[in-house]
């Protein structure tokens, strides 16, 4: 899996988030699950940054903190995408062809399973039954189920997220252009 | 007054309170709509904003309430439709239209719309009931029987169906009769092993010292298990008064929820459930007055499979990684912390209630001699409805499968059902008219497991479906364990080399050894029963085993390296380019002749122009071992020359 860079602010954020996270959970051993849980809660994910500040405040050795968090599937390494898409692979969804599912987002995208594009526009995960096994197979989309998904339908999903990424790039281009002519003017 | 009757007093006025409040609500009509997370991904929100929009566009009097679920989640969204002086009607496969409708044509006018009922709920003159059905015939709902018509939010749809009357009962007894109740019914640990729960009760009671924790276990791991979660979105009361319950039984004075984080709404709806029972003095100090406290926390898993095992979830509640340890001592002698702690399954402590009401005998008098009560199972996979259902135990497959499941979708043929999850088997035709308890599915070499119930037909190859599951359990093995770190590693290597169709003929014996070691060489649960999927298809369909072995060729079509696409030219239609059209991959061309033809380079195997040919040619078809196709040019527009080159290759 790649590790992925911190963007701009992002340090400042992580240290906030933690600091009220251990504020609210304390800082016991027993809290050590409950406090990666809210730590991801706020920022999407773990960073690195994140589980050594929670190593350094719980008076935990790093690798502690590192194993809990890879350990539970739960934790995420790296930042969830705008766009989140989880493919079920529960027994129901794999014998209706999940796996194809999962291989279609796998190849549209260009990443594994558990990873996020570059742009971190999409992240792809995979899930263990999210309990709708009468719709297989089932794409979570942004939390929408999506119910029997064939590879079709991956590239519709995927094509309408463009498409709204598209006319909001035009819009903010043409408020920018209005912007700029009503300085002009004024 | 003593102490007994307080306890009694406090109840009755609780009830009489919630009783009123129900009926005073029955005079208008009641519209319960399914919302829990299957509802939901089949559009049920939608449905619940039409249903409510609808309602104040006519300005009606109707209470419109979210339930949880029937278990019929084939049929999903579903609404029951309670209206004065018309039998409870249920009405299946709901849209915005249908929910207009239902509005403007019942709630307004009179016309019940019976073209989109399922069933009444209440024997009738004009519609028939579930228990006309060949699944209502064989359906006991005992857990379940409440689901989809009480409102999880509101405790008084419980209080007012006699929920809390067990806990009332109970905190007037002697912890000692409970227990000699529990172990009086046999109840048995629902999370799978099938371990008497009262045996539990009673070592963890007999342990001395406080405190003493009680755990509920809803952990519900299995890629196709769902009941627990409908349970607590449909009715996390009774959960809660069976957990209650067992804490007062051996002496516990905190007890833990521990619930997957994947579960979102069903922690929703138990911390209204915890928040609604504390505020009754149902929950907290003093309970009804008995002089009995208890607390209860949630604590939310985080997707580990393995923290199902009872001491791995201790450890994943004390803030480390969920390694199982040792047993003995078991958690009811030392537990969280080191003190006795008792752990039971969902299930498990919703039948707890029902036994403290009815009785050790009634309970007993359903299902077989060593397994009484009844069981749930969630019916996913090519049967036509899927869901859950509840029957005694003791009900056979084949009653399962074609009465309550109503059979095998399109008609297909029926080849295996796979039983207990990663934990259990899969077991054939043969097996349909075995009695299923805990018992006779661990001799059929399967388990009960948490009664994920998947039915696989012809088109499901079965090698495919071990290497499935010891994917799973390879993924989620914790990794303490040698044999299951390492072995479940070398079994999963072995299963898809022979589903690439690189397998060698010792690769079964190999396979069979290792299971063996797997088992002999674990810990807990899930080393120990993670060959049962591999066993149970070699033992039961070896010979699909060795045709992906010795012919290279994958008897149901599905593993991919052993099957290629077909398009049949006497069959294809030549002017339809609906196959063109559905490939994602571009794999599909128009030779020069106008037939189609698939490059096997491009070509990802993904099915879609199988599904996409129309009915009436069905040109598509599979082939296996794999037939590698030569590739003929590419017809151009307006023909020239490219066509004299193709047309050599295509005979």
């Amino acid at each position: 899996m790649r590790a992925m860079d911190l963007i701009e602010g992002e340090e400042e954020l992580i240290h906030t988030a933690v600091g009220a996270v251990l504020q609210s959970c304390g800082t016991g051993r027993e809290s050590l699950i409950p406090v990666l849980q809210g730590v991801q809660d706020r920022l999407g994910y773990l960073p690195r940054l994140a589980m050594q500040r929670i190593a350094g405040d719980m008076q935990l050795p790093e690798v502690e903190v590192f194993g809990v968090g890879t350990f539970y599937n739960q934790f995420r390494l790296n930042p969830p995408g705008k766009h989140r898409v989880e493919v079920c692979l529960g027994t129901a969804c794999h014998m209706m062809g999940g796996h194809i599912i999962l291989e279609s987002f796998e190849r549209r995208l260009s990443i594994h399973e558990g990873e996020t594009t570059p742009d971190r526009e999409y992240s792809l995960e995979r899930v263990a039954c999210v309990g709708c096994c009468a719709l297989a197979p089932v794409v979570v989309v942004d939390e929408k189920v999506e119910a029997k998904v064939s590879p079709i339908r991956v590239d519709g999903i995927l094509l309408t997220f463009e498409i709204e990424k598209k006319e909001q790039e035009t819009e903010q281009q043409r408020e920018a252009e209005q912007q700029r002519e009503e300085g002009r003017e004024a | 007054m003593s102490g007994t009757e307080a306890v009694e007093q406090a109840y009755r006025l609780l009830q009489s309170e919630a009783k009123q409040k129900v009926e005073a609500g029955q005079e208008k009509p009641v519209i319960l709509l399914g919302t829990a997370t299957c509802g939901r991904a089949a559009g049920a929100l939608a449905v619940l904003a039409a249903f409510q929009e609808e309602i104040d566009k006519h300005h009606l009097n109707v209470v419109l309430t979210e339930t949880g679920c029937m278990g019929h989640c084939y049929a999903e969204p579903l609404a029951v439709i309670l209206k004065p002086g018309y039998p409870p009607l249920v009405y299946g496969s709901l849209d915005e239209g249908k929910a207009r409708r239902l509005v403007n044509d019942y709630l307004v006018s009179d016309d019940p719309c019976y073209e989109f009922a399922m069933a009444a709920l209440e024997p009738n003159d004009v519609f028939p009931t579930f228990a006309d059905y060949p699944r209502g015939i064989y359906e006991h709902k005992i857990i379940l029987a409440d689901c989809g018509l009480i409102d999880p939010g509101e405790i008084g749809h419980y209080l007012a169906r006699d929920g809390y009357s067990g806990l009332a009962k109970v905190l007037t007894t002697e912890p000692d009769l409970v227990i000699a109740e529990i172990k009086e019914s046999k109840l048995r640990g629902r999370g799978g092993a099938g371990f008497p729960t009262g045996v539990k009760w009673e070592t963890c009671k007999n342990v001395p010292g406080i405190p003493k924790y009680a755990i509920c276990n809803a952990d519900e791991g299995d890629p196709g298990a769902f009941m627990d979660r409908a349970l607590l979105e449909s009715n996390p009361h009774q959960v809660l008064e069976g957990l209650t319950i067992a804490a007062y039984a051996v002496g516990a004075e905190q007890a833990y929820i521990y619930v997957r984080a994947e579960y979102p709404l069903a922690i929703k709806r138990l911390r209204t459930a915890l928040e609604q029972s504390q505020g009754r003095g149902l929950l907290g100090r003093d309970i009804l007055g008995s002089g009995f406290n208890l607390e209860i926390k949630l604590f939310q898993g985080s997707g580990a499979f393995v923290c199902g095992e009872e001491t791995a979830l201790i450890a994943s509640i004390q803030g480390r990684a969920g390694l199982p340890n040792h047993r003995p001592p078991f958690p009811a002698t030392s537990g969280l912390h080191g003190r006795p702690t008792l752990i039971n399954n969902v299930k498990t402590l919703s039948y707890v209630p029902h036994i403290i009401r009815n009785g050790a005998s009634w309970f007993r008098s359903i299902g077989t001699p060593n397994s009484p009560g009844t069981a749930v199972f969630a019916l996913a996979g090519k049967v036509v409805s899927t869901g859950l259902a509840e029957v005694p135990m003791g009900t056979t497959l084949r009653n399962l499968v074609y009465d309550v499941g109503n059979g095998i979708k399109n008609e297909r043929k029926f080849k295996a059902v796979q039983i207990g999850g990663p934990s259990g088997g899969c077991l054939p035709e043969s097996s349909l008219d075995l009695p299923i308890d805990f018992d006779s599915l661990q001799q059929a070499g399967a388990m009960m497991g948490s009664g994920g119930m998947v039915v696989l037909d012809e088109d499901d190859c079965m090698v495919e479906i071990a290497r499935f599951f010891v994917d799973f359990t390879q993924k989620e093995s914790c990794g303490k364990c040698t044999f299951c770190r390492l072995g479940t590693k070398q079994m999963l290597d072995i299963l898809a080399e022979i589903t690439r169709g690189q397998g060698k003929d010792e690769d079964i014996d190999l396979l069979q050894e290792l299971a063996e070691d797997i088992k002999l060489g674990s810990l807990c649960g899930l080393g120990k029963t993670a060959p049962n999927p591999v066993l149970t298809t070699i033992r039961y369909f070896r010979p699909e085993y060795e045709a992906h072995i010795r012919e290279g060729r994958c008897p149901a079509l599905m593993c991919k390296d052993l099957i290629s696409y077909r398009i049949i030219p006497e069959m294809c239609s030549k002017l339809c380019n609906v196959c063109i059209g559905s490939c994602p991959v571009e794999a599909i061309y128009t030779r020069p002749d106008m037939l189609k033809g698939i490059d096997p380079d491009k070509c990802v195997k993904c099915n879609s122009c199988v599904s996409a040919c129309p009915p009436q040619y069905k040109a598509v078809v599979k082939l296996s071992p794999p037939v590698v196709e030569e590739v003929v040019a590419e017809a151009v527009e307006g023909g020239g020359s490219e066509v004299e080159q193709g047309s050599g290759a295509d005979h």
